[in-house]
């Protein structure tokens, strides 16, 4: 006889099936990636997990874990995607190996493992590189370069140079630049003109990866995985701000929907915020948090020196989250005023 | 008739598994050759045995006595002889012994006189004390004797009497036969309580998957004449939990530091109903019990069945089927194994579950805590079970308590969501077991202090007064020496002399008094040494103190030798 506890009974649900869900939200935002801006994300994907699930075996092996139940977890395989559909597509193999293995190594294990990484790890991943390699971190292929797949496997393998011509910046980091440069005597609807590098709303093929991950967010938030709090908040956060500085002044400011469509915003609302590791876990404590980081990282996107700005938003958002948690706690039953 | 209810959060949807055992109609099990009653089957204190081996008893005979308020009396469920009182292993988890009356059947069932009452005509402490003397408990499981809550409290007026019949726990159906079969019963005992407490309304919650139920008891409700409200509530677990229940039919949130009458509110389940009213009208008092058999089994169903009938022989009535690994007594969100197919039925035991691996498969491994809050969203006491687990984890208990440990009603829905398959209601029992032992042991220390600072009180009193005593002496020899100035009446001089020893005996009844009470303090306050034995242990001590009183005897001749190795005992027992 197995000894079991009560209740006799469970949901069929574990870490694993979590996991594998957000993995399947991902996919949309992923198949848009790879189709309109080349194959060389899916490379960059398949990197990353060999980096995370390696480290994560390392790490598991050095500390006598059983490798089994935590390397089937995907824990390890959620952080990697993330990494890699948060650095350029055409960065060299060895960064996002750096990236990955720092993420997986001390972001998560040198803290304690599944569960008690103060940070998120992917972010960490991404401010760690952006710090240290900023100019290999800020060069992304422009839409228009319709680099084959070879192409693209001999840069990120370093097997060609590394030509300006198939590096460039972020629409949100163009946009940045333009007006910069331009001083007083451009728009943004002037910046945003070029049809090249932007589409409708906001980058031009951008818009369209970052309506797949908002479709995914939808489907985790209809799957129960995810809760609303956390991305409203965020994407409130960023529409409040972004919404008055336009409305202040349209030719120098974007509008909210470019930034909600541009850079990390879609990611980072349904799938860096949602973190339940690193985020806060009271219902006002998960407003709190969301609503300051889509401020925060408008603020460093926009008047920021980093192209975007969500990581950084997160990780100071992530050191907030015990304080926040203990001033939010929710009345219990009985206990309502 | 429009109830508008109101929700609680949190809560679960397990599969519900009751279709099996809701087939046949509730069957009379078999009287057993030998029936093991243990006197302690409810909340409170333990009953005293009434009767001796040897002694012949008739069905519904008292054979343990309420030993005080909180506390009900337990009877002989049939007619037999009593072949032992004795400790027989009790259906608990732990598996451990508890005192218990084992009765030999004679197959007669011969009652012994039964008195009916009007209730009305009674005085309600009347009618409680009936109750008590009739072993009526809560029968939902909780068992917590019904005459101590059918007081209402003298400030708040009762307002809403709840009724649960909701019975959330999945495979569970024993009261679901029982409204369907005795509706009427039910709702002349709820009368019954309606007549004691007095409340406004008179709310019976049944989860609507019992259509039947309902319908019945709202069919016997119009037989009687009665105005009391029979609402079918969302079935939800934990639904038909005391306080969730509440919170559906009234509104009202009872917190775990509050008593429902101080809401002007309170609940009984509609078996306990049944019970009280046969109690009552027919002076039977608790000596049987439906209970579901269901789980891996080749006939689910109801039985009424005898306290004391041995597991092993209810179980045998189902017939459980071959790959059967365990029964669980109870439901399967908050039942337990059964240790050992000895223990008997008693009130407490509902359901019993016969368990497969395929029914119930082994967890899962447990893995860390991603702090998803699916338990936060699943408690219906709306708590943070996640950050609870952490602080049992690390036994920072304080930080537990002030995170509401004790408002948790160990309904396990945080464990049945938990992804990381984490037992989050054993780290909870551990945690308040643990906060109860420390507090006792802090109790006791307490207690010891207070003896102690109450002696050297009581030493440093004596000293003074022997200091006074002799001074008083003193002076008194010093007026004798001195001649008398002048022929005074020898009265006066005389009479301060019995005065003395007047004020010399009272002083010593004083601290005669002062000892005995320090005495009582201390046995008071040490009962645990000799609190629970086992029969064995207390016969072993008396013979043991039949050998030490030829010695005492002896010793008290030397009564300084004495006091100085009774000294020297306190010193080691420190």
């Amino acid at each position: 006889m197995d000894f079991i506890t009560p209740p006799y009974l469970t949901q069929n649900v574990s870490v694993r099936r979590v996991m594998l869900q957000v993995l399947a939200a991902l996919i949309p935002g992923i198949a848009a990636y790879a189709w309109l801006l080349g194959p060389a994300v899916l490379m960059q994907i398949a990197i990353a997990t060999a980096t995370a699930l390696l480290a994560e075996a390392a790490m598991l092996k050095l500390q006598d874990k059983p490798l089994g139940p935590f390397l089937g977890d995907g824990s390890a395989i959620v952080t990697a995607w993330l990494i890699a559909l948060a650095f350029p597509p055409l960065a060299p193999w060895w960064l996002i190996v750096v990236g990955t293995a720092f993420a997986i190594v001390v972001a998560k294990h040198l803290y304690g493992g599944l569960g008690q990484n103060p940070f998120n790890p992917a972010m960490i991943a991404f401010a760690v590189c952006i710090v240290s390699f900023p100019a290999l971190m800020s060069q992304w292929p422009p839409i228009n370069a319709q680099a084959n797949f070879v192409d693209q496997l001999a840069l990120v393998f370093g097997q060609s140079p590394r030509l300006d011509a198939l590096s460039g910046a972020t629409p949100l980091d163009a946009l940045k630049t333009a007006l910069k440069l331009g001083e007083g005597s451009t728009s943004v609807a002037t910046v945003t003109a070029d049809a090249a590098v932007f589409g409708r709303i906001a980058g031009h093929g951008w818009e369209w990866v970052a309506a797949g991950y908002l479709l995914g967010g939808i489907w985790l938030w209809g799957r129960k995985v995810i809760g609303w709090h956390v991305s409203m908040s965020f994407l409130a956060g960023m529409t409040l701000i972004s919404g008055a500085l336009w409305l202040w002044n349209p030719a120098h400011f974007a509008n909210p929907l470019f930034h909600l469509f541009s850079g990390g915003s879609m990611l980072g609302a349904f799938f860096i915020v949602t973190d339940p590791v690193s985020g806060c876990t009271t219902p006002r404590g998960k407003l709190i948090f969301g609503f300051s980081a889509g401020l925060l990282a408008y603020l460093i996107r926009v008047f920021g020196g980093y192209p975007d700005g969500v990581a950084f938003a997160v990780l100071l958002l992530n050191l907030c989250v015990p304080i926040i948690d203990l001033y939010t706690q929710p009345p219990i039953f009985g206990m309502k005023k | 008739m429009l109830q508008r209810l109101f929700k609680f959060k949190g809560g679960v949807k397990p599969a519900t598994n009751k279709a099996p055992s809701v087939q046949a109609p509730i069957r009379i099990a078999p009287i057993p050759p030998r029936l093991v009653v243990p006197l302690h089957q409810s909340i409170g204190g333990q009953p005293t045995p009434l009767v001796e081996v040897g002694d012949r008893v008739l069905k519904g005979q008292r054979i343990g006595a309420a030993d005080k308020w909180v506390s009900a009396a337990v009877h002989a469920p049939t007619s037999g002889t009593v072949i032992a009182v004795e400790e027989r292993v009790a259906a608990h988890p732990s598996g451990l012994p508890t005192l218990s009356v084992v009765i030999e059947t004679d197959g007669q069932d011969a009652w012994i006189e039964r008195h009916s009452f009007d209730h009305a005509s009674l005085e309600p402490e009347r009618v409680r004390e009936i109750l008590r003397d009739s072993g009526v408990v809560g029968l939902g499981g909780a068992v917590f004797p019904s005459h101590v809550k059918l007081t209402p409290a003298a400030s708040v007026p009762m307002d809403e009497l709840v009724i649960n019949g909701a019975e959330c726990e999945p495979f569970m159906t024993c009261d679901d036969l029982l409204m369907r079969e005795r509706a009427e019963g039910i709702v002349r005992g709820v009368a019954i309580f309606r007549d004691l407490l007095r409340p406004k309304r008179v709310l019976i919650g049944i989860e609507d998957n019992k259509p039947e139920a309902v319908a019945a008891m709202q069919a016997a409700v119009e037989a009687l004449g009665e105005n009391f409200e029979v609402v079918a509530v969302p079935t939800r677990y934990p639904a038909g939990g005391a306080k969730q229940l509440i919170r559906v039919l009234t509104g009202k949130e009872v917190p775990a530091s509050k008593r429902s009458p101080e809401m002007g509110v309170q609940c009984f389940n509609v078996a306990t109903a049944y019970s009280a009213w046969r109690a009552i009208a027919f002076g039977e008092p608790v000596i049987s019990r439906i209970v579901t058999l269901t789980g891996n089994v080749e006939q689910p169903g109801n039985w009424e069945i005898l306290l004391g009938t041995p597991m092993q022989e209810v179980i045998a009535l189902a017939g459980p089927k071959a790959d059967t690994n365990r029964f669980v007594m109870g439901g399967p969100m908050m039942g337990f194994d059964l240790p050992d197919l000895s223990a008997p039925v008693v009130k407490a035991t509902n359901c019993i579950i016969a368990g497969s691996p395929a029914l119930f498969p082994p967890p899962a491994p447990e893995m860390p805590c991603i702090r998803c809050g699916a338990c936060a969203l699943a408690c219906p006491h709306e708590l943070q079970p996640f950050e609870l687990y952490w602080f049992s984890r690390s036994r920072n208990f304080g930080k537990a308590q002030e995170y509401n440990l004790f408002d948790c009603i160990e309904c396990g829905c945080c464990s049945y969501v938990c992804p990381s398959h984490i037992p989050l209601v054993q780290y909870f029992r551990f945690a308040k077991s643990e906060i109860w032992s420390r507090e006792r042991d802090k109790n006791m220390a307490d207690a010891a202090k207070a003896r102690f600072e109450f002696r050297n009180e009581r030493d440093e009193r004596e000293k003074a007064e022997k200091a006074e005593r002799l001074a008083k002496a003193a002076a008194a020899k010093a007026a004798e020496k001195k001649p008398a100035p002048a022929e005074t009446p020898p009265a006066p001089a005389e009479a301060p002399a019995p005065q003395t020893v007047d004020a010399e005996a009272a002083k010593k009844a004083a601290i005669a008094a002062a000892m005995e009470r320090a005495r009582l303090q201390r046995e008071a306050a040490q009962p645990k040494n000799t609190d629970g034995l086992t029969i064995a242990q207390r016969k072993e001590i008396a013979e043991i103190e039949k050998r030490r009183a030829p010695l005492q005897a002896q010793q008290q001749t030397t009564p300084n030798a004495d006091a100085a190795q009774t000294q020297n005992s306190q010193k080691d027992q420190q």
